[in-house]
């Protein structure tokens, strides 16, 4: 993938070191080291600071991830309304558990905290995409979708 | 009282979010042609003579903030909207953007105009890249149509990080960096992003801007309580009837929120508590629902209006496992800069865990009510000074629940 292409683009954008680190997800699902040595040269900073800004932001990863990020809210109103029954039946569903990428490298499990569709819980968000008052018996059916 | 009153929700439904056209025939951009036609301190003073406070959680005079800026001298200035909704259980502001960004833009706008600002940013969060989109779009359509003048927007997403609500901590993600809070002042108004004078503003303040300056500083004063004036978008989680969003002149009672609009109680059980202002508000029981919801109102009982989220329990839940989950929250969002949060946030949770786990004596209570005082004037930034809230209040008003699972 032409990464140095993509954080390019960027350059000349003051402060746009995370706006590029999203496009390189865009493509990667995550942050790997070259891309976070090729940030620091474009934007003019060290290494560690460019490390720095992609370690502190939860949608941000330096470890690789699945084709399809799943996340799930454990929020206060998402967890008072089942969020454990869902983690479960992802967890079941796809084989591994929360944090883990399937082997297929297709699907990995994260917590997020509230996403913003709180009208009706619990949430969960794949790709960035809401499925909002999801159940158990759903999730199947969710996941066909990405497979 | 308890009707719905919409402001800054006025063309909810009523128009197409995405065509430009369609808000101007219900008036849109008159209000910036207004603005634009008075002098910069009439406009300030108009705005500060409304009485509008700042929606996200601060409650400070926005006219006034916004003379700040004016009077500060440089050549460059911004106009910054905190579009990261971080806290749970409120999706107000993505309600403004999905269905009339252009209230957000043209607020945006005639801010710029009023403290002398050509750039301004909206600072939306990483959750919602679909609001992006809509953002992208309404500003396209704005400049081409030529409504904004020179008044430019960026839209920058976030990546997850709550502090960033806090209005440093966003300013230093927008510059590139890892969002942790600055120490204040300077306050933005004077330095803010890349050091020059910034106003920041949440989603829902920039939204009420429009309407001011059409209708006029004394007609928004007279609306809802005097000391806070105007409405305020809420949205209903938990245990009740209509989990769905109500906008309400902010004289309206707690009790009628949760009663009146949000339909009580699902099925026959009773109400047991109801957190306002999102996860760092307070826990407030029966005996105070008649408190209306206006800043200071709510301030006077130890609560906080924040960002208008109403989360109810009834009867069943166990306040013990809701608050520990919550203090998880914290530990998850401190950023760690200062020690009293990361260490507050992270002891806070592991004292939790232990009283949930019935693992907790009457020390360990004790302990959490001495640490949460402490957090809330040590710590650096809003986070970690509310971070013990909701601890403190459920000690305070359900201390039955926490007895129920001491050793």
């Amino acid at each position: 993938m032409d990464y140095q292409g993509i954080i390019a683009k960027y350059k000349d954008v003051p402060g746009g070191i995370i706006e590029a680190y999203h496009a390189v997800q865009k493509e990667l699902s995550y942050l790997p080291e070259e891309v976070i040595v090729e940030a620091a040269k474009i934007f003019n900073m060290p290494v560690a600071e460019a490390y720095g800004v992609a370690t502190f932001y939860s949608y941000l990863s330096v470890e690789p991830r699945g084709k399809n990020i799943i996340r799930i809210c454990e929020s206060a109103p998402c967890h008072i309304a089942g969020a454990a029954e869902v983690i479960a039946a992802l967890e079941r569903e796809l084989g591994i558990i929360m944090g883990e990428t399937t082997s297929d490298g297709k699907f990995t499990l994260e917590y997020t905290e509230c996403v913003g569709q709180c009208q009706s819980t619990p949430v969960i968000t794949i790709n960035g995409k809401p499925y909002a008052g999801v159940s158990p018996a759903q999730i199947a059916a969710i996941l066909a979708e990405y497979r | 009282m308890a009707e719905e009153l919409r402001i800054v929700l006025r063309n909810y439904g009523k128009i197409d979010p995405l065509n430009i056209d369609s808000y101007i025939a219900l008036g849109g951009y008159k209000a910036l042609e207004k603005a634009r036609g008075m002098d910069q301190k009439g406009l300030i003073e108009e705005i500060k003579q409304s009485g509008l406070r700042g929606r996200g959680g601060a409650g400070f005079n926005c006219g006034q903030k916004w003379q700040f800026a004016y009077m500060a001298p440089a050549e460059q200035k911004y106009v910054v909207c905190n579009a990261d909704e971080g806290e749970p259980g409120t999706y107000k502001d993505r309600l403004i953007m999905q269905n009339d960004p252009q209230s957000l833009i043209e607020g945006m706008a005639i801010c710029g105009y009023a403290i002398g600002a050509n750039q301004g940013y909206i600072y939306c969060r990483g959750e919602y890249p679909y609001v992006v989109e809509v953002l992208n779009q309404a500003i396209a359509q704005a400049k081409d149509k030529g409504v904004l003048g020179d008044f430019d927007i960026e839209v920058r997403m976030g990546a997850g990080a709550y502090v960033c609500g806090e209005e440093t901590a966003l300013i230093e993600s927008i510059e590139g960096k890892r969002g942790e809070p600055r120490f204040k002042p300077p306050f933005p108004p004077a330095q803010g992003l890349w050091q020059k004078p910034t106003i920041v503003n949440n989603v829902e303040t920039f939204a009420n801007i429009p309407v001011i300056v059409d209708k006029g500083a004394e007609w928004f004063a007279a609306i809802g309580a005097p000391a806070y004036p105007g409405t305020k978008v809420f949205t209903l989680t938990g245990d009740i009837n209509n989990k769905t969003f109500f906008e309400v002149p902010t004289n309206t009672t707690i009790r009628e929120i949760i009663y009146k609009l949000g339909g009580g109680i699902p099925g026959d059980r009773k109400f047991k508590a109801v957190q306002i202002g999102g996860t760092s508000g307070a826990f407030i029981p029966e005996a105070q629902l008649d408190t209306p919801v206006a800043f200071d109102a709510m301030a006077a009982i130890g609560a906080t209006l924040g960002s208008g989220a109403v989360f109810v329990l009834d009867d069943s839940r166990d306040i013990v496992d809701v608050v520990t989950r919550i203090a998880g929250f914290f530990e998850h969002e401190s950023c760690g800069k200062c020690a009293p949060c990361r260490e507050g946030t992270m002891r806070t949770a592991a004292l939790m865990e232990k009283i949930e786990a019935g693992e907790g004596a009457n020390d360990d209570i004790a302990l959490l009510e001495k640490l949460g005082r402490v957090m809330s004037y040590s710590c650096l930034c809003g986070l970690g000074q509310a971070a013990p809230t909701p601890v403190l209040s459920t000690i305070k008003h359900f201390k039955a629940d926490y007895n129920a699972k001491l050793l």
